[in-house]
């Protein structure tokens, strides 16, 4: 009993969404449950900041480990959500200014990581180990070099041979993963919808 | 003389366009039904006499109950075409198109009339809503073979198999498991497909005694987490070993939850880390911190950009679809089972489908039934 | 020797990192400067797709990105945004991300203020609202229910730029600047698909492969790849313009030249102290 009501639900939206496209009479039906699924969504930015306080009061008042980093926490999610709400988010306000200064840049660093990243994975897992792994290799210096401006001034044409490897082979390569892909969301979709898989609900039957 | 005759064939010339306007200007004006649509509109399509001289607008009019005609769009003067939206089903509308000449309206064009009603058949999605009953049909005919007990071969897939080795090695290193199940929410289905093998993940940990970490990137996820973990150690025998401040949100912010797991890694060194589900840009980040603290890592995901990364990084990697079977692998139940089947055979459909196709099109290049073959599998495959 | 390039295999990652931020951070130090050539490909394609856009179309501009990805998306909304504008397209941008919305702002700012543009009259920012998907299915048959005001809380009925878009298939172009989900698959099978509207993109280097069978199929009419798309866009648009503001774009790609040969150069040494441990262990059976 407690699965049939989600089920239910999960039945019934997913078929209405299935009708909508295919029967046009039906649209109203698929925006009102697109409405509905946009005012749910809103909702859970609410439920997401509930359990961040929760959770980190929850850290501070029983001295867990590393309780130390949640005052940080609850005082940048204040000073934000404070700063905006009653000063607004205009440029040159406070919102604005530790977006600026303090977001962008914190942002742009964890992305910076990859290059790092990207070289010590290339440096450990790139080997020529077979010809398959030879090929690749190839390609992938190949495309490294078409990227950018050196490559054309070593062999002019290494730009064109770099963007026939991505529209070729890497498309043909890039299609098949997207359409295994989709097959098994297909499959995954209608087990959900029939009720065939409900681990994701929180148990069998 | 000559000035008069000058000014005379110039009045005569600007007289005629003038007197051009309407009927003459307007070569075809139509008012049909719009199609495939819940109802209410009516498509407008005209197109405007090349031997005419062009208008400074046109203007679309309506008539009213009443029989008056009022204005509701001011067009450019192009043939075109536009579609007059918000009409009541069933009720005939009456169009007309008036020319503007320096300001002056000229004579209207014939009134074209239309009925708007709603369809109940797309008729450019027909194609696909033949090969998805086909696709359902097939992953049904499977499932149902499952459930009689019919023998169904499912390949070794090598991430899965290692889920238990990795789990066991957890619990002999006496170090936790940590599940990151991507950074999307619960309505992205490889989230779903994370949350179901979660919960045979959780199953083993219960079983082995193993402490599970699994930070999630969104509100709803955690509490869909929580609630699998906890089932899964009921299952299991034990409901007393399951911590819920082991489930937590961390952040909605791409980066701040890379940085946060990041430090969950490198401070409670997990000995196995489970990464399944879809990522972006943080899944190199991830993989590289995780193979920094000594863990076996076993990553899935169907992003096609984020596979490359996990496969350098990640002693085993699910790639697209092994994601989604890892619910039927793990289980092993034969309903489960039986749709994979069905999906591997529908999918068998569009290989042969495709490669129907790639000869038809290159063989139509010199013989025309190859290129009508292409053309009706091309029809059936397109969806507007 | 044999030693030596076995332990050339195993050096520490700090060694790799160091050299990865030298080169970097050395090229953009002495301000190196590369040539970048105009090649035929997805880049000059959106170019071309735009300059066929006669002035006084509408292109909605979709900032589906945040601060982490800014480096590389940032540069290709301003130039994007300069060119629009110097051919009097209107734009009316809105956001799929929360953050996307003060970068697009900031991006369309900057260039409106710079070529003497009017918000509201050519350009405007609905701001964002969440959905993905849905939401664009909703604006395909109403904008104003989904944007009934902009950024600022103005409402859009009577805004200049506004006259005449309705909904998503008033638009003559959507170009979406995306780092992930939602964005450029969306617009692509919401927008593209549906409604027959051209789609142009910019993108991450990381995620332009997928794209490609988008293009391929003529769902996108074309996509800046990662900071050398953001480069070659540059480029094209000063080529046209003379009195364009230089972008960010172009300056990095000799910093990413460097880092990609340092990439090589670490992979080569990889694979040669593999392959002498290989005839090492070879030999020894």
């Amino acid at each position: 009993m407690r699965l049939a009501i989600p089920l239910t639900i999960t039945f019934v939206a997913g078929m209405i969404m299935i009708l909508q496209f295919f029967v046009p009479a039906t649209q109203s039906l698929g925006e009102s449950l697109q409405e509905w699924y946009m005012i749910v969504a809103s909702f859970a930015i609410f439920l997401g900041a509930m359990n961040l306080i929760t959770v980190h009061v929850h850290k501070i008042r029983f001295r867990a480990k590393n309780w130390k980093y949640s005052p940080v926490t609850i005082a940048g999610f204040a000073a934000m959500v404070l700063t905006g709400l009653f000063m607004g988010i205009e440029t040159g306000r406070p919102f604005d200014f530790m977006f600026t200064t303090m977001m962008v840049p914190m942002g742009a660093t964890m992305f910076s990581l990859l290059a790092f990243f990207v070289a010590s994975a290339a440096f450990r897992a790139f080997r020529a180990s077979n010809w398959r792994a030879t090929l690749l290799l190839a390609s992938a210096f190949i495309v490294m070099l078409g990227r950018v401006p050196i490559g054309s001034m070593i062999w002019n044409r290494i730009p064109l041979v770099s963007e026939w490897i991505m529209q070729v082979p890497n498309l043909a390569g890039q299609r098949a993963v997207m359409i295994g892909a989709a097959m098994g969301m297909v499959a995954t979709s209608l087990r959900m919808i029939f009720g065939i898989e409900r681990s994701y609900l929180g148990g069998t039957d | 003389m000559m000035k008069t005759l000058v000014v005379l064939s110039l009045l005569l010339t600007a007289g005629g366009a003038l007197a051009q306007g309407g009927e003459g200007l307007i070569e075809c004006f139509t008012a049909q039904d719009a199609p495939n649509d819940a109802g209410g509109g009516i498509d407008l399509v005209w197109t405007l006499s090349l031997d005419a001289v062009p208008p400074d607008s046109i203007v679309l009019e309506r008539k009213d109950g009443d029989g008056g005609w009022h204005s509701i769009a001011a067009l450019a003067p192009l043939s075109g075409r536009k579609t007059d939206n918000e009409l009541e089903n069933g009720v005939e509308y009456s169009y007309r198109l008036v020319p503007y000449y320096g300001g002056i309206a000229q004579e209207p064009s014939a009134e074209v009339s239309a009925v708007p009603g709603k369809q109940w058949i797309h008729s450019g999605r027909v194609g696909m809503l033949v090969i998805l009953t086909l696709i359902c049909i097939i992953i049904m005919y499977f499932i149902e073979q499952g459930k009689r007990g019919k023998e169904l071969f499912i390949r070794r897939i090598a991430g899965l198999t290692a889920v238990e080795d990795a789990v066991g090695r957890a619990t002999e290193m006496g170090r936790p498991v940590l599940y990151i199940p991507g950074i999307m929410d619960m309505d992205d289905i490889q989230t779903i497909a994370s949350m179901v093998i979660l919960g045979r993940v959780a199953a083993r940990t219960a079983e082995y005694g193993s402490p599970l970490v699994v930070p999630t990137c969104r509100s709803v996820v955690m509490s869909v987490a929580q609630e699998v973990v906890k089932a899964s150690y009921i299952q299991a025998g034990r409901p007393d070993a399951f911590i819920k401040e082991n489930i937590s949100y961390l952040t909605d912010d791409q980066f701040g939850y890379a940085a946060g797991v990041d430090g969950i890694m490198v401070r409670e060194r997990p000995a196995a880390i489970f990464m399944l589900g879809t990522f972006y840009a943080e899944s190199l980040i991830l993989a590289e911190t995780g193979r920094s603290v000594g863990a076996i890592q076993i990553a899935g995901t169907a992003m096609p950009s984020q596979i490359p990364f996990f496969v350098a990084a990640c002693d085993y990697t699910l790639i697209g679809e092994e994601l989604f079977a890892a619910s039927a692998y793990l289980s092993k139940e034969p309903k489960l089972l039986g749709s994979l089947r069905g999906q591997d055979v529908a999918k068998l459909f569009f290989m042969v489908v495709i490669t129907l196709g790639v000869i038809a099109a290159t063989v139509g290049e010199a013989w025309e039934p190859a290129a009508r073959v292409a053309e009706f599998l091309r029809t059936i495959t397109n969806v507007e | 020797m044999a030693k030596f390039i076995e332990k050339l295999g195993t050096v520490d990652r700090r060694v790799i990192f160091l050299l990865m931020a030298l080169a970097v951070i050395l090229p953009l130090a002495f301000r190196m400067n590369l040539p970048i050539p105009i090649e035929e490909g997805p880049s000059k394609d959106l170019y071309d797709a735009i300059e066929a856009l006669p002035p006084g179309s509408r292109v909605l501009l979709s900032f589906d990105y945040d601060p982490s990805t800014m480096p590389e998306l940032q540069p290709m909304a301003v130039a994007l945004a300069q060119h629009l504008m110097t051919k009097d397209i209107k734009i009316v941008s809105m956001a799929l991300w929360p953050m996307g919305v003060s970068l697009g702002n900031e991006a369309l700012t900057m260039v409106g203020d710079s070529l003497g543009r009017e918000e509201y009259v050519d350009w405007v920012n609905l701001g964002y609202k969440t959905g993905g998907g849905v939401l664009i299915v909703r604006m395909g048959s109403n904008i104003q229910t989904v944007f009934p005001n902009d950024y600022d809380g103005n409402p859009i009925a009577d805004m200049p730029v506004m006259e005449g878009v309705n909904k998503l298939g008033d638009f003559d172009m959507i170009i979406s600047l995306s780092a992930g989900d939602p964005g450029i698959p969306a617009w692509v099978m919401m927008a593209g698909d549906r409604f027959n509207i051209p789609i142009g993109g910019g993108c991450t280097a990381v995620s332009a492969p997928q794209f490609y069978p988008y293009l391929g199929t003529g769902q996108m009419v074309g996509l800046l790849g990662g900071l050398k798309g953001a480069a070659d866009y540059e480029t094209m648009v000063r080529l046209e313009e003379d009195d364009a503001a230089p972008g960010t774009a172009t300056p990095g790609m000799a910093a990413q030249s460097v880092a990609h040969l340092v990439i090589m150069l670490f992979i080569i040494i990889g694979n040669i102290a593999y392959l002498s441990t290989k005839q090492k262990k070879g030999g020894l059976r």
